[in-house]
């Protein structure tokens, strides 16, 4: 009976829990959802560097931080008592794909080939998490919003540049898979 | 609009005024920082159920090989602008009684030049900032190193962000 609660969630289940979020949020103190920006509130408090983008009052933002502080708990929930283990499911011709590039083990979708202390040290493991998180990082505060930001929250809101930034989120990752993940895999 | 800066400040997700006196901090009641802190363990919950901190759905999305991303974050933007209109045709106010505004999203070229390269970073390392901060709660403890990459990509654009085209 409870099986459903282990197994992998649906789309249509946890996209519209998740998008339910944006009114919530806006209904308990009228903000607006976004992730990445706790990334700025961090360099706020810990090295503004009396860098202007940084000195600002983030002790305003203190709810942002507690509730990503929540993504963190949760994710600890949802792995360590709501899953089964089960084996991934992943699309043939990926894994076929990741196969030739000797990637072939991801345990809960990650692949420990790539991402693992030891992989830090190989060369598309540096540019997979060390080049990539700093990707994430300046390309998010550049575009002034992540997926949360500017995908679910600005869309919902009928923002028309969080439109444009999102179809070029989009467009980024397309390029990286196809241009450059072949050659440093 | 910044202390030394003629550049308006561009971040959406930002929701305290920038040019506020830095002494004014906002009290934060316990019942609304508790509240924050449960709807994030709801958000990271469902980030690890629907499989969204994974590199190889992320890769699925890109290689347009499944439909699950799509599904869950086109099925989100739509429950999320629905909530919104019924927010504005009740005219609903907060909890606290206050007015709910919308403030515009003016558009910069940051949201092109920045989008692109935000998404081959997420491309690379399968991760948006929510999935970050959940996949290390999932155990994966090499992605500190992606969280710190990500803080110093964002310190990096905080130092250069005068000479970037905005």
């Amino acid at each position: 009976m409870f099986d459903w609660l282990f197994a992998p969630w649906p789309w249509y289940v946890a996209g519209p829990l998740l998008g339910l979020t944006v009114p919530l949020f806006m209904w308990i103190d009228n903000k607006r959802l976004g992730i990445s920006s706790v990334l700025r509130h961090i360099c706020a408090a810990a090295f503004p560097a009396k860098i202007p983008f940084f000195t600002y009052n983030w002790r305003n933002e203190r709810w942002n931080l507690l509730f990503v502080f929540g993504i963190f708990i949760g994710a600890i929930i949802a792995t360590n008592l709501l899953t089964a283990p089960a084996s991934f499911e992943i699309n043939s011709s990926l894994q076929t794909y990741l196969a030739a590039h000797q990637i072939t083990q991801y345990p809960r979708g990650l692949p420990t080939d790539l991402f693992s202390w030891h992989s830090l040290f190989t060369m598309r493991g540096f540019i997979c998490m060390v080049v990539g998180g700093f990707l994430v990082g300046f390309g998010t505060r550049y575009a002034g919003g992540c997926t949360s930001g500017h995908a679910i929250t600005g869309i919902s809101q009928f923002q028309w540049p969080s439109l444009v930034a999102t179809i070029c989120f989009m467009l980024g990752g397309i390029l990286a898979t196809y241009c450059i993940l072949p050659f440093i895999l | 609009m910044q202390k030394n800066s003629v550049l308006q400040d561009t971040d959406i997700e930002i929701n305290t005024d920038p040019c506020a006196n830095p002494a004014d901090t906002a009290p934060l009641p316990f019942s609304l920082a508790l509240t924050f802190l449960i709807a994030g363990i709801y958000f990271g919950v469902l980030l690890t159920k629907a499989q969204v901190i994974s590199w190889i759905r992320i890769q699925e999305m890109f290689h347009f090989q499944s439909f699950h991303m799509y599904g869950v974050i086109g099925s989100a933007i739509i429950t999320g602008a629905i909530g919104v209109q019924v927010l504005k045709a009740r005219k609903q106010q907060t909890i606290t009684k206050q007015a709910i505004t919308i403030r515009k999203v003016d558009f910069q070229k940051g949201q092109i030049v920045g989008g692109l390269i935000f998404g081959i970073g997420w491309a690379l390392t399968g991760a948006c900032p929510g999935p970050i901060f959940a996949i290390i709660g999932s155990g994966y403890s090499v992605f500190i190193v992606i969280l710190v990459s990500a803080l110093a990509g964002t310190w990096v654009y905080g130092r250069l962000r005068n000479r970037l085209p905005h």
